[in-house]
């Protein structure tokens, strides 16, 4: 009875239409911007550049996306789009490894002193990579990895581990041990055991660490316009910036929204079809600070 | 019950399983060394040493090329006596001071809107979250063109409704530049604290809501005295997440200000960017990310304390 009263009673505050109604205008203010970067990008290269702006696209072009492979100074964004796309999946993948095998270790192969070192790499969450680039610079400079992309997919893995250590450790931990053993029972060594039984159930960690780290390699500004110095290395991000400082004479907004669509959309794309490991992992991440 | 003799045999059926036991255990323990040795070499090399190197950079005369010479505590002094970083730091409090309250409020209010378990609530609540999964710099570059005097959509939109006039260039403008970029970081960020404060929402039990309705509690004291205090540990989390975000704001005035008009919009880390790899002055970078990190400690300390006190409470 309880339940009825409160639900008629948010309804007489909220009426169904005038929440639909507002949800919907919210959201027209949450895609508008994405809606305004897939026009722009597929308008004819001089209706993009008209003042007042067209609403929308009066003739579908996709000039924009073809001229980002040949406009000015040699500059191939699909070349960039490369970079970007080795850079993250290094860095994915490698982190998708270390934290597995360090986040087993933590939590199933305990050594003496194993939980200070955990809480070590958990500390260095506290520390935002932004105050210590300066003396990362000259380390990278010092090993051969300044300006390369090997070595900036390791200062993502790096950035990225304990997140994944965390989350991989509870994976693993949140298991019970009699399954271990019974694989182990069954003539398993503890490599076998981890990758064809613990493994196989940790699997929904193991997909939102890789969720999480893609998405910050690929996003990732700051690092990459401070790391690389050399133009043809550059990643996806840091390459729009020569486009809006007009490197193919002046600023070109079609050609530029045309990157960003770039940028995002696949972002999107993953994360539409990726939803449930995404929000679930950033969740658990917050709880865990 | 009677003790069984101890023989030979049964001291060997004792000690034998245990001993294998024990070698399995060591084993087990350097097998587990030798798994979480390559993260933690990595997280050593290129996040513990850097970090070491901080403070002892921050201490020297540092060139680009790696020559030094010892300074003691000279660019801390010159940190505060220096008007290029007591501006970025200024403005950096100034851009959360403003960004912190809007963010969260709106987050708030979005929360509470999707809250309800209603066909559609899901809809909405990803529509909302959408832009989080988006870069701070394409995000940055889709509202630069947004707000561009016009040709920009957003800029064309608010001149024909008689807001801004035509010849008006908001990124001329220290005050209108700053509200560009909140507005855009606005639409970034907000879903991600809506999410984290209707996962707080939805954990409080309706039950205790329910029992404060039925004594008589009116929808504002419930959330006052109910609501609000259950979800103290999500908003002290939210908070600093917010504040800690943009005390390290960099991508969005980089990109869609350039630190202009006149330097009016540079933040620390922008500073610290432009100190290190424009100017090349490493040491003083280092110093002055060490004083980054100090206040950033402070927050983080301010959010345990608010933490404590709701075990308390």
């Amino acid at each position: 009875m309880a339940v009825t009263t409160r639900k008629a009673r948010r309804e007489r505050l909220m009426p169904r239409a005038a929440w639909w109604g507002t949800c919907t205008a919210v959201a027209v203010l949450f895609i508008y911007p994405l809606y305004v970067m897939l026009a722009q990008s597929l308008k004819a290269p001089k209706e993009a550049a008209a003042i007042p702006p067209t609403a929308y696209p009066h003739a579908l072009s996709t000039q924009n996306y073809s001229d980002l492979s040949h406009s000015g100074e040699g500059l191939n964004v699909f070349d960039h789009i490369g970079n970007s796309v080795m850079v993250s999946v290094g860095a994915t993948v490698a982190t998708v490894v270390l934290s597995t095998l360090g986040g087993y270790a933590f939590a199933r192969l305990r050594f003496p002193g194993s939980n200070i070192v955990f809480f070590v790499t958990l500390a260095t969450f506290m520390i935002p990579f932004q105050a210590i680039i300066t003396p990362l610079y000259i380390v990278l400079k010092d090993l051969g990895l300044q300006n390369s992309l090997l070595g900036l997919a390791i200062v993502y893995t790096t950035f990225q581990l304990p997140f994944g250590l965390f989350l991989m450790r509870n994976s693993f931990a949140a298991l019970p041990a009699s399954l271990e053993e019974a694989a182990l029972m069954d003539g398993c060594n503890t490599l076998g055991a981890m990758l064809r039984v613990m493994l196989p159930v940790a699997i929904p960690g193991l997909i939102t660490t890789a969720l999480l780290t893609f998405f910050t390699a690929w996003n990732e500004f700051f690092a990459a316009l401070i790391l690389i110095s050399d133009q043809a290395k550059f990643t996806l991000p840091v390459t729009l910036t020569l486009i809006s400082s007009g490197v193919f004479g002046s600023v070109n907004w079609g050609l530029l929204e045309a990157g960003v669509a770039l940028t995002i959309i696949p972002c999107i794309v993953i994360y539409l079809l990726l939803q449930r490991y995404y929000v679930g992992g950033l969740l658990s991440g917050a709880v865990k600070q | 019950m009677q003790a069984a003799p101890v023989t030979a045999t049964s001291v060997r059926r004792v000690l034998g399983p245990s001993r294998r036991r024990l070698t399995l255990r060591r084993r087990r323990q350097w097998l587990g060394v030798l798994f979480a040795a390559p993260a933690v070499l990595v997280i050593t090399v290129f996040f513990l040493v850097p970090l070491g190197l901080t403070f002892y950079m921050s201490l020297n005369d540092w060139s680009l090329l790696g020559a030094h010479s010892w300074t003691g505590l000279d660019n801390y002094t010159r940190a505060f006596k220096d008007p290029a970083f007591r501006s970025a730091f200024w403005f950096t409090l100034e851009y959360t001071a403003v960004i912190t309250p809007l963010l969260f409020l709106l987050a708030l209010g979005l929360a509470l809107l999707v809250k309800r378990r209603r066909r559609g609530a899901r809809f909405f609540q990803s529509i909302y979250f959408l832009p989080v999964v988006i870069g701070f710099a394409s995000s940055s570059f889709l509202w630069l063109y947004m707000g561009q005097p016009g040709l920009g959509p957003l800029f064309d939109l608010l001149q024909r409704l008689h807001l801004v006039s035509a010849d008006a260039n908001w990124l001329a403008d220290k005050q209108s530049a700053l509200l560009l970029v909140v507005v855009s970081i606005t639409w970034k960020v907000v879903g991600l604290q809506m999410l984290l404060l209707l996962a707080g929402l939805q954990s409080i039990p309706v039950e205790l809501e329910e029992a404060a309705r039925i004594d008589g509690a009116g929808r504002g004291a419930v959330f006052r005295y109910i609501t609000l205090p259950l979800l103290r540990p999500t908003l002290a989390l939210v908070l600093v997440f917010s504040v800690a975000g943009s005390l390290l704001a960099f991508d969005q005035f980089f990109i869609m200000t350039n630190g202009g008009p006149s330097n009016s919009t540079i933040t620390a880390v922008y500073q610290i960017y432009r100190v290190s790899f424009v100017q090349f002055h490493l040491g003083y970078g280092a110093a002055l990310s060490v004083l980054l990190m100090v206040v950033l400690a402070i927050v983080s300390a301010v959010q345990l304390l608010l933490l404590r006190n709701t075990d308390n409470a």
